[in-house]
């Protein structure tokens, strides 16, 4: 990649780049058209029925809210695949990350655009899946394997809460579509099951926007090329979470529980996270946590919940997207030119790449605060809206503060330090980046610039709609101003710039001192997520070595003990057995023969279970056969008799006859003794005469029967009801019958053929 | 008589059970036996058991007499015990076959194809 760049690349990065710039921004161009509209109030519902069955519909809400995010998607996937293709247009592999990029962008708007829960639930797993490609776009590195599976697991896990979370609202709201569950929010949050489907909502929302504690993925995720952590990593797929937490707002926000939530993780998120930001020497590592912070801000605000945090939400949303994405882009080509990202070597490279230095200057300007960048203004009014707050206000605004001041000292780490001073050695010498790069960065900064200069525009176009859709009242004025007059919340930015300013001025020092406080912390999460992958190989090892013995014994033990507990358990739980027992009648019609044949029967079985002789065995199961014989003869079924003992005769003969070749059941000296086996047996014995007797109390459906009886000879020709059921009424039965017959007897005489080969085993031990 | 029968239901399958569950194929194969006479019973006892009166249409008449045995039953009796021989000379075959190729009738002994040291 590296060495790529100085060879001519193919232009544009061939058909595969021009498509992949071509579709965002059409997508784009078409989506600005319903700007006014949506500025104006409006909201627009387009719906296609997909599994009617299942109420799930392909419905599209476009409001302020999904349009401002699908306009991000587009627009900054236009810069990110113009980008791209220079930057990646010789890998060989280019085509292929085309693919993966394009499918996340469409994951990532059928995201946002769907007003179907099940239907937006299927686009969040493909943004899951797309990002796990991408993030292992270079297979061939274990780190990143370890990163994208990492990525996956986290966000798949909390993918499937979302699921469980989604069918419950469902539930409860009646319906899929969020049209019409965002205006039960009064119902939704009184109902009993309205905790559960927060937790599970926001275990969706926290794993996939990296709040803590699941925020290790996100840094780790940096292992993909830089277009992809620009795009995914600061502009989109991490403020999915965010934007489902701002979605669901007006159904299940407002209560204590979802404020204390999310202004807890999301504050702890934003200033954790921005301390871990200053530990860092990488500079794509120290933007990763800063848009940790970054998405921790916006987790706080969507929590604190007022108008005027909404607002402030909509408005750093826009401008964190801006000043982000330009920052990863700039990064990424200072790493092109120079061979290095590292914070302590990069030093004045403003003469060398002047325009990168302007892009990346202006984006780092706005993400420090300072006026008239937009991102001032985005600074201002999270100080304005924390410092209004009823409950929370000093926690809220305290995180705010502690976030945007070291964001300040970043600022300067990032931007500062490279371009400025003295130029330093670097493993490459130091050159201005070509146009195709430059473009995304340089646009990104000029609208971070524009918007603050013309907050109107992007108030009325993007904050305005989104501020009433998440808010969820079409009321609320929103009106951004650069400066107006010195209040607390210009005061405060004031002293977050000086603190900011101490802050890098002893950055290194404090970085030097971070490491060694991180370094004694005994919990690490990273290492521990491997711990906690390692616990579960170990335990599916576990599970399967005992599940999965290989030992036919146990197999069958298990499949018994089943048996015997899940019927038995029904008995008893339906009390299937609370009847009566009769003796006296039940004895009184008993006949010698029946004595005679029950216990020659049970005596048979008995001895066949217990006795080491094969002989005996044999024997045994002869008297059990005709025994059994004897019952249906007694019991009026001579046909099912005649087969009975024919087949019995069979079984003997066959048995004896393998008998020959085969070795005794014990070998000599050893007796087969099983207690356990004996118990198990024992319980699915009493388990199968009990279920026997609970049938014989109930009633009998002779319906069929009595159809038998008679159509027998009025429609089948049949004076003995039984053949005329085997050959006519279930004719087909009995083919299936013979057909197994002659199956199992042609593999029977297949196995027995195969006895004059020469074995397998004994060939081998000849070799040896 | 029905409990009767049932409680010796109960005796085949629990001896049928005890047999299965041993090493030696061969005590297996005798516990199949045991199981599937078992089997075929108990859908004959639950059909109802009814003395000296089989399923059949005098001559001259168009249905049998009021109190016959019931059918339905001893024709899937009479299906299940055809084919629970055809299983049953199958797996003695199986038996056989593999007594001449492994030279033993413990079933923990036949490990072809999953020889012990493959497993952790």
């Amino acid at each position: 990649m590296a060495e790529a760049a100085g060879e001519v690349p193919r232009a544009a990065g061939g058909p595969a780049g021009w498509i992949s710039i071509l579709i965002p921004a059409a997508i784009f161009v078409w989506l600005v058209q319903f700007v006014p509209a949506i500025a104006s109030g409006e909201v627009i519902l387009w719906a296609y029925d997909w599994v009617p069955s299942l109420d799930i519909r392909l419905s599209v809400i476009l409001d302020g809210l999904s349009l401002t995010f699908a306009l991000l998607i587009s627009g900054i996937g236009a810069l990110v695949t113009l980008y791209s293709a220079r930057y990646l247009g010789n890998h060989p592999e280019y085509p292929r990350f085309v693919l993966y990029l394009m499918a996340f962008m469409f994951g990532m708007l059928g995201l946002v655009l769907a007003d179907n829960l099940i239907a937006l639930f299927v686009f969040w797993e493909v943004t899951t899946i797309s990002s796990y490609l991408l993030i292992g776009f270079n297979s061939d590195e274990a780190k990143s394997r370890r990163s994208a599976l990492q990525a996956l697991l986290v966000t798949g896990t909390g993918g499937l809460a979302l699921l469980a979370g989604i069918i419950m609202l469902g539930n409860v709201a009646g319906s899929f579509e969020l049209s019409v569950i965002l205006s039960q929010g009064d119902m939704i949050r009184a109902h009993p099951l309205y905790a559960p489907i927060v937790i599970l909502f926001l275990a969706g929302a926290f794993t996939k926007s990296a709040q803590f504690p699941f925020h290790f993925w996100l840094p780790n995720a940096m292992a993909a090329p830089t277009p992809v952590s620009a795009y995914l990593h600061s502009a989109t797929m991490v403020k999915a979470g965010v934007f489902l937490m701002a979605r669901m707002n007006p159904a299940i926000g407002g209560t204590d529980l979802w404020f204390w939530t999310l202004t807890i993780a999301g504050g702890f998120t934003a200033v954790f996270a921005s301390i871990l930001a200053m530990r860092q020497t990488d500079i794509k590592q120290v933007l990763a946590y800063t848009t940790l912070m970054a998405l921790g801000t916006l987790t706080l605000f969507i929590g604190a919940g007022t108008s005027d945090a909404i607002k402030a939400m909509m408005l750093f949303l826009v401008v964190h997207s801006l000043y982000k994405a330009a920052l990863f882009l700039m990064i990424g080509i200072v790493d092109h030119a120079t061979g290095t990202r590292e914070a302590e070597v990069l030093r004045g490279l403003g003469r060398k790449m002047p325009v990168t230095a302007v892009a990346a200057v202006v984006a780092a300007v706005s993400m420090a605060g300072i006026p008239p960048l937009v991102g001032f203004i985005g600074k201002e009014f999270l100080y304005k809206a924390g410092l209004e707050l009823d409950q929370g206000m000093f926690w809220v605004t305290g995180a705010a503060f502690a976030a945007s001041a070291l964001m300040f000292a970043v600022a300067g780490i990032v931007a500062l330090r490279p371009f400025f001073g003295k130029l330093a050695e670097t493993p490459k010498p130091a050159h201005e980046g070509p146009v195709m790069m430059l473009t995304g960065p340089l646009v990104l900064a000029g609208l971070s610039l524009y918007f603050g200069l013309f907050p109107d525009t992007i108030e009325a176009w993007l904050v305005a709609p989104g501020t009433w859709a998440v808010y969820g009242d079409p009321t609320v004025s929103v009106d951004l101003y650069l400066f107006r007059e010195v209040n607390a919340a210009f005061i405060l930015s004031l002293v977050t710039f000086a603190t900011g300013a101490v802050i890098y001025a002893i950055h290194r020092p404090l970085r030097n001192w971070l490491g060694r406080v991180f370094e004694a912390n005994p919990i690490k999460f990273d290492p521990g997520w491997d711990q906690v992958l390692d616990g579960l190989k170990a335990l599916a090892a576990w599970q399967t070595r005992h599940l999965q013995s290989g030992v036919l014994q146990r197999y069958l033990f298990t499949v018994f003990a089943t048996l015997g507990v899940a019927v038995g358990l029904t008995i008893w739980a339906r009390d299937a057995l609370a009847f009566d027992l009769d003796l006296s009648s039940e004895l009184d019609g008993l006949l010698f023969k029946h004595w005679a044949v029950l216990i020659f029967v049970a005596a048979g079985s008995i001895l066949t279970a217990l006795t080491s002789s094969r002989m005996t065995a044999i024997v045994c199961l002869g008297v059990v056969g005709i025994g059994v014989a004897l019952i249906f003869i007694m019991f009026s079924a001579p046909d099912v008799a005649i087969t009975q003992l024919l087949v019995e005769t069979l079984v003997v003969v066959l048995v004896a006859v393998a008998m020959l070749k085969l070795p005794h059941l014990d070998l000599p000296g050893r007796r087969d003794k099983r207690p356990w086996h004996g118990v198990l047996s024992i319980g699915v014995g009493v388990v199968s005469s009990a279920v026997l007797i609970a049938v014989m109390q109930g009633d009998i459906d002779r319906r069929l029967t009595d159809y038998f009886e008679i159509t027998s000879w009025p429609e089948a020709y049949g004076r003995n009801i039984v053949n005329v059921i085997l050959v006519d009424f279930r004719a087909l039965d009995t083919f299936g019958e013979i057909a197994v017959v002659v199956v199992a007897a042609l593999a029977a005489y297949a196995l027995l053929r195969g006895t004059h080969y020469k074995k397998p085993v004994a060939a081998k031990e000849d070799e040896a | 008589m029905e409990l009767l029968i049932s409680v010796m239901v109960g005796v085949m399958i629990a001896t049928g059970t005890y047999l299965m569950l041993a090493r030696n194929v061969l005590r297996f194969i005798f516990g199949l036996i045991l199981i599937s006479n078992a089997a075929n019973l108990m859908i004959f006892v639950a059909g109802r058991l009814t003395p000296e009166s089989p399923p059949l249409i005098p001559d001259g008449a168009d249905v049998p007499p009021d109190i016959v045995a019931n059918a339905l039953p001893q024709a899937l009796v009479l299906t299940a015990i055809v084919i629970g021989f055809g299983l049953f000379a199958f797996a003695l075959t199986l038996v056989y076959r593999g007594y001449q190729s492994m030279g033993t009738l413990m079933s923990d002994e036949m490990r072809l194809a999953e020889p012990e040291e493959d497993r952790q």
